[in-house]
């Protein structure tokens, strides 16, 4: 193994030509304008993860509420605030944005390319994520809250019950979220299609950049449903439409419909990523390929097949018929079946491979082992219809819902975190920190919400901002408000360790663990061009292979990336890959411009749209200089030279 | 390229490879390709709805006021027709003919503009408004979907005809004049099913 580093040490390319091509400009100035995926990933995930300590300080102001019965700490309407406020910002600004930021992050260095595709759109998605999150805090800090849960059902949140701009902003923060989550899907598809290095055909994607492919696609499907509901919602509110007003012909089950195609594909597209990185980890770790590569791939895409028939199980209590119940109570059983199958793979590859060392990254992975069985086996009961009645909208939900959350995504998460730090840093975490960042957090963790089984089963309703001590539910709150304090902690280990390795932790190697696929190829952090040498992959696990090929030829007068065919990842063509540019976070600006706007005026639409319009244009319009570059080293299509073939691989 | 492994420094050589492609061995075209995805799970998601309100109102469209049919087919016809010059100009584009290019972006322009114009009438042709039901709000909706479609498509495809006629322009920049009249189709072929939504359903009983 050590030889193994070594040998691709004394490999590092010096930066010549292509490097100078992808510098930034230095500065302030380069920080607004980048269109690196490195740069743009990193700032995706510190931006989601400070999201995240503000919904996690809400979680804790409620906690602290609950901890005793009849307590004073918040009112009623505060806490309505804090707890939609709270889901809203862990579904749509943290769970999903940082789960596609790993993808943002890793997926060009996993197929072997220079940069994400559409890089410039990559950057006007991180301002657009980054403004709707600074919109929604501003107003909670303004009183303005939302207030009608995360998933703001109607009529609670229309016109009639819910006056004043608090839900039109929940709305408007949808639509930038979604807005930024599209497009991110989108260029991580086309970069897994289309932006592989030449020979890594389909059968030798990386697990993680398939869970990330799978995730894309259910984001292309599910996003649109949300942000239709959305926008009805807000014309219910501001022009007066009708689409939930029974008394006009509207349907109120038809937001839950809207909302719940979505909204649990959702989940899956918090969870699938997760399933990702647990594989990269699990088969860097038990030193040997992860066990059953066709069945892990399959299981990804079958689960999100499914996820989409799942979502009225949100919906047992509706009243629905009950064929339609006995249909989605058998689907929310069956994807019980995908996610086992990789369980049992993991285990497998884990049991038969080399010594286990239990670093953090591994860790938790097995913390996402035991709580997310136990969230598993709770999802399990829901799905039954009938108990799921019985326990609708009480803490026994809660309870499930933060164990499959955060042991199905936000364990993992912790674990990639730790995995891919040195690579993102060129630091290693520390591990002691680490140790006690875990040992808190699955202590705290199971403290806070296995109780609210208990407390479920015994009929406390979730959203209650208080309860009467003859409840006899005090011990058990006050329990569960000790756990959320001991996150607290741990989530404060791991912000001062990420803080204190960028500075002095030890230097990382270009691949400390040992990994097998291509972003450990790099140096660590890579150079911006990530790879001045384009690998060629012979295996599926490139880094296994004594010795990587590279491509030679490209050109150099501009940032060239190579374009390989979807199938075979066979050479095709050269595409110049964007400059850095100002404009798309003036897009994003006038686009924020536009979308608050129409919160407090239907003109807002038909203004809003012009400095976006112009902001686009000038975005696109492209550079005289650049043109002339373009124009001296193009070859056409029909007179471009046949890509040599390449040696057909017998090692997938 | 040399099988053995062992031999240090092994290359691919891809000098002389083309710097842009057309259709699906390009970016651009995979990127229309997501878009159009979402916008279509955008249009279905919006006939549904249309259809669930239907199943649920007892009087469709409310007090029988049926939307007139005259500007909409009008518009269907302009629509299909204009495939003519696009198609056109999607081959002119792929055989690099820039002045081709020029006449056929300008004659696509002509047909959505008065596509757009007729839109107008077509709203008021609904005998309905957007507060007034969940009928008219939902028409009001699929009509208004489409609307921001078209003039989206209108403006990008007049900023590329100035570039087309002004420059500064490399061969690439074919290859948007190729993938703006791949779009063109989905906001035809969408245009169908919406009509048909919005002016058949309601006629049948």
């Amino acid at each position: 193994m050590t030889e193994h580093r070594n040998s691709r040490e004394t490999q590092r390319p010096q930066p010549g030509e292509e490097g100078r091509q992808w510098l930034d400009p230095p500065g302030f100035y380069g920080w607004l304008t980048t269109v690196d995926h490195k740069r743009i990933g990193r700032r995706y995930i510190v931006t989601a993860f400070l999201f995240f300590a503000c919904a996690g300080l809400m979680a804790l102001t409620m906690r602290l509420q609950l901890a005793r019965p009849n307590g004073h700490l918040v009112g009623p309407d505060f806490y309505n605030q804090l707890f939609s406020t709270h889901g809203s910002i862990m579904m749509f600004l943290f769970a999903v944005p940082v789960m596609q930021a790993m993808g943002v992050y890793l997926v060009p260095l996993q197929v072997g390319a220079r940069n994400i595709a559409f890089s410039r759109l990559n950057a006007f998605s991180y301002w657009m994520f980054a403004f709707g999150g600074i919109m929604i805090l501003t107003v909670f800090a303004l009183n303005t809250g939302p207030e009608a849960g995360w998933f703001s059902y109607v009529p609670l949140a229309g016109p009639q019950y819910s006056a004043g701009k608090r839900q039109d902003f929940w709305a408007q923060m949808i639509t930038f979220t979604e807005a930024a989550s599209l497009i991110v899907a989108i260029e991580l598809i086309v970069t897994a299609f289309k932006l592989r290095a030449p020979g890594m055909t389909l059968n030798r994607v990386p697990l993680f950049v398939w869970a990330q492919v799978v995730t894309s696609f259910m984001v292309l499907f599910a996003m649109p449903s949300v942000m239709l509901a959305s926008s009805f919602l807000m014309s219910d509110r501001l022009v007066s439409t009708q689409f939930f007003n029974p008394a006009e012909g509207g349907d109120a089950l038809l937001w839950q419909h809207l909302f719940w195609f979505f909204g649990h594909p959702e989940v899956y597209i918090i969870f699938v990523p997760a399933l990702g990185i647990i594989s990269a980890i699990i088969g860097t770790f038990a030193r040997r390929p992860p066990f059953g590569y066709l069945a892990l791939v399959l299981s990804l895409v079958v689960t999100a097949f499914l996820a989409f028939g799942l979502w009225v199980h949100h919906m047992f209590a509706t009243g629905l018929p009950p064929l339609g119940m006995s249909f989605f109570t058998a689907a929310s059983i069956l994807i019980a079946i995908p996610t086992g199958v990789q369980i049992f793979c993991w285990i497998a590859t884990l049991a038969t491979g080399g010594r286990l060392e239990i670093r953090t990254p591994l860790l938790f992975v097995i913390g996402f082992f035991f709580i997310f069985i136990i969230g598993g086996l709770t999802g399990v009961m829901l799905a039954s219809a009938s108990l799921d009645s019985q326990l609708h909208d009480n803490y026994f939900v809660v309870a499930h819902l933060h164990y499959v959350l955060i042991g199905g995504a936000v364990f993992p998460l912790f674990g990639g975190v730790y995995y891919w730090f040195p690579k993102m840093t060129g630091r290693m975490l520390s591990e002691l920190a680490g140790k006690w960042n875990f040992w808190l957090f699955f202590i705290g963790f199971n403290m806070t919400f296995f109780p609210m089984h208990i407390l479920g089963l015994d009929g406390m309703t979730r959203r209650i901002y208080t309860y009467d001590a003859a409840s006899g539910w005090g011990n058990l709150n006050l329990l569960a408000t000790v756990g959320a304090i001991i996150i607290g902690l741990s989530v404060v280990v791991f912000f001062a360790n990420v803080l204190v390795s960028m500075r002095s932790g030890a230097r990382a190697a270009p691949d400390p663990w040992g990994g097998k696929t291509l972003e450990w190829a790099t140096q660590s952090p890579p150079e911006p061009c990530n790879f001045p040498r384009i690998p060629v992959v012979e295996s599926r696990y490139p880094l296994a292979e004594p010795e990587l090929a590279y491509v030679t030829g490209l050109p150099t007068q501009f940032r060239a990336m190579l374009v390989t065919r979807l199938h075979d990842a066979a050479p095709d063509h050269v595409t110049a890959d964007p400059y850095p540019t100002i404009w798309p976070l003036l897009s994003a600006l006038a686009t924020t411009v536009f979308f608050i706007g129409t919160v407090f005026t239907p003109w807002g639409l038909v203004w809003g749209p012009v400095p976006v319009a112009i902001a686009l244009t000038c975005w696109f319009w492209p550079k005289a200089k650049e043109v002339e570059i373009q124009r001296r080293v193009e070859i056409k299509p029909q007179a471009a030279r046949p890509a040599p073939v390449l040696r057909a691989g017998a090692t997938p | 390229m040399t099988p053995s492994r062992a031999s240090a420094g092994r290359v691919l050589d891809l000098s002389g490879l083309a710097t842009y492609a057309y259709g699906n061995r390009s970016l651009m075209w995979w990127g229309t390709l997501g878009l159009i995805l979402i916008e279509s799970t955008v249009f279905a998601l919006g006939v549904v709805t249309y259809l669930y309100l239907r199943e649920r109102t007892a009087e469709w469209p409310p007090h029988q006021q049926l939307p007139s049919l005259l500007y909409g087919t009008v518009n269907l016809i302009i629509m299909i027709l204009s495939g003519i010059p696009n198609q056109w100009t999607k081959r002119a584009a792929e055989q690099e003919d820039r002045r081709k290019v020029q006449v056929g972006l300008l004659i696509c322009l002509i047909f959505a503009a008065a596509f757009l114009v007729i839109r107008g009438f077509e709203f008021g042709a609904l005998h309905t408004a957007w507060n007034d039901s969940a009928y008219g709000s939902i028409v009001f909706a699929l009509l208004l979907l489409h609307t921001v479609h078209l003039a989206t498509d209108f403006y990008d495809s007049a900023v590329l005809t100035v570039l087309m006629i002004t420059g500064p322009i490399s061969g690439k920049r074919f290859v948007d004049v190729s993938e703006n009249a791949f779009y063109w189709w989905f906001v035809v072929a969408s245009w169908v099913v919406i009509y048909a939504t919005v002016y058949i359903v309601p006629r049948l009983t």
